[in-house]
């Protein structure tokens, strides 16, 4: 398995990165680890004519706050962001997915923006960004835009990006003031660190009391794109997110997701684990937030 | 396609090159460097087989091009000896343990092995799982890998004394 031909360019800059994208003529291709593109390459299911490096564009790489979001450059490894203590602190969910993606060996290339870009359906940090409603940035080297995660994600492996964009960051909304957030990520694969045959994140804030305030709650794998499940967001608001009480939330996922069926699990089974994934997930997420100061 | 100029420090050594873009590291390092330690199984990412230190970081590469790996830094397990040409400690563990079998995963295992334990000294049985989650090993079943990383950190932590050597090639 050896990749076709290509030729191969490591700019400095997004503008010169971009330069090169507009004159490839839907021909170039981003490379950021390179996780999920090589082995497209090896197998000859892609064959870029040129190769377009952003390993160098330092611009694309880091973690910041700002205001009320928590900016992950697109080019950021997936370990760096996992031990970033503003992630942790700032944005719990996604400090809990991370360690679900892949191994270390691919954690230590794999980027933030690479994994979003590819939008595999059983992708965690995608389903992380459509429960929190993060929005992406992308760049064509000339004007920026903004896209929702909600509008970000349109088919298996199909986002809203132009051939010629860069997505350049994400930006995870922080919760100040909310209560005590916590957070939740439950999944079920083949074996550990594997893709998801299902996942199901959620994060809350609780009151003083217990009750639910404000609350995220998505699954992955259980549709052509990640879903965020709105009704049973809306549906915790003034409830203390118990057993008894999530459960009879459930079932307002049903008309949402769209479970299909492959090797790895029936339609149906699929359909059960979004269930109980997505309870669990509720469940750590209120105890995580109990916890809290 | 053009070829492209390199230089990567393997294992310490600077070596120039001029290669294809498609060459993958690991064709680099076992076809054009002749280190032959690191494996090449699958070739898209799944075994592990072909997992090296890339500036210190465990990586598979089978996944990079060696042009994305001009200007940095290289260790495969050939790099993981002593400098008298003897086993790592590491090493030996997996020796004693009988950690192997074909050895076809091994290099692969004693990279991961090796990162974890630079990076925690004294991890559990179940860091050591995680740590070695991306390397498959077709032939040992795993329970003397996780054995022998074990008995590794025991000697590291000097719980359990290294024996002496005892002048047998290994
Ligand atoms: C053994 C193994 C296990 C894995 N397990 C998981 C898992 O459990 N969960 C999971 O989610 N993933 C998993 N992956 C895939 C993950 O490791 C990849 O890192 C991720 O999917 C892609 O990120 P990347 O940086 O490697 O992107 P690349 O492979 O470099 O690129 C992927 C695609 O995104 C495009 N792209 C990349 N960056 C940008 C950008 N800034 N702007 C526009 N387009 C861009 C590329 O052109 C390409 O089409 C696994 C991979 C392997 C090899
Ligand atoms: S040869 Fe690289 S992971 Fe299998
Ligand atoms: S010893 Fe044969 S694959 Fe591991």
């Amino acid at each position: 398995m050896k990749a076709a031909a290509f030729d191969y360019v490591r700019p400095a800059t997004l503008r010169e990165a971009c330069g090169y994208l507009a004159d490839g003529d839907g021909e170039a291709r981003i490379i950021a680890g390179g996780q999920s593109l090589v082995p497209l390459m090896a197998m000859r299911l892609v064959r870029p004519r040129l190769l377009v490096d952003i390993n160098d564009v330092a611009e694309l790489t880091g973690i910041a706050r700002d205001g009320s979001e928590v900016v992950v450059g697109a080019a950021t490894r997936q370990a760096d962001a996992g031990r970033s203590g503003i992630v942790v602190d700032d944005v719990p969910l996604l400090a809990l997915a991370l360690p679900f993606v892949g191994h270390d060996q691919t954690r230590n290339r794999g980027t933030v923006g690479g994994s979003l870009a590819h939008a595999d359906p059983s992708a965690e940090i995608g389903l992380v960004a459509a429960a929190l409603g993060a929005t992406m940035t992308a760049s064509d080297g000339e004007t920026d835009r903004r896209i929702d995660a909600a509008d970000f994600f349109q088919a298996p492996m199909t986002t809203t990006l132009e051939p010629g964009e860069c997505l350049t960051a994400v930006r995870f909304p922080v919760w100040p003031g909310a209560g005590r957030v916590g957070a939740g990520f439950q999944e079920v694969s083949a074996r550990d660190s594997d893709f998801a045959i299902v996942a199901a994140a959620a994060q809350l804030a609780l009151d003083r009391d217990g009750v639910c305030r404000r609350a995220a709650v998505a699954v992955a794998n259980a549709a052509p794109t990640p879903v965020r499940l709105l009704r049973i967001e809306e549906a915790l608001i003034g409830q203390r997110p118990d057993n008894e009480n999530i459960e009879r939330l459930l079932p307002l996922m049903d008309e949402a997701i769209e479970p299909s069926t492959d090797l790895h699990a029936g339609a149906d089974a699929r359909r059960h684990m979004a269930r109980s994934l997505t309870l669990r997930a509720i469940l750590q997420a209120a105890a995580n937030a109990a916890r809290e100061p | 396609m053009p070829a492209k100029r390199i230089t990567v420090i393997v294992n310490g050594e600077p070596h120039a090159a001029s290669v294809e873009p498609r060459l993958t590291l690991v064709d680099f390092l076992r076809d054009v460097l002749d280190l032959t330690g690191t494996h090449v199984g699958c070739e898209h990412g799944v075994c592990g087989a072909c997992s090296v230190l890339f500036d210190d970081l465990p990586i598979r590469s089978c996944l990079m091009f060696a042009v994305q790996a001009d200007g940095h830094r290289v260790s495969t397990v050939e790099g993981l000896t002593e400098p008298g040409g003897g086993l790592s400690l590491i090493q030996d563990c997996f020796w004693e343990t009988h950690s192997l079998q074909c050895g076809y995963c091994t290099p692969g295992m004693l990279i991961a092995a090796h990162a974890l334990l630079r990076r925690n000294p004294d991890p559990s049985r179940q860091e050591i799982r995680k740590a070695i989650s991306g390397n498959l090993c077709r032939c040992t079943g795993y329970g003397q890998i996780v054995e022998a990383i074990e008995l590794a950190a025991d000697r590291l932590n000097q719980r359990t004394p290294s024996p002496e050597r005892d002048g047998h090639d290994r």
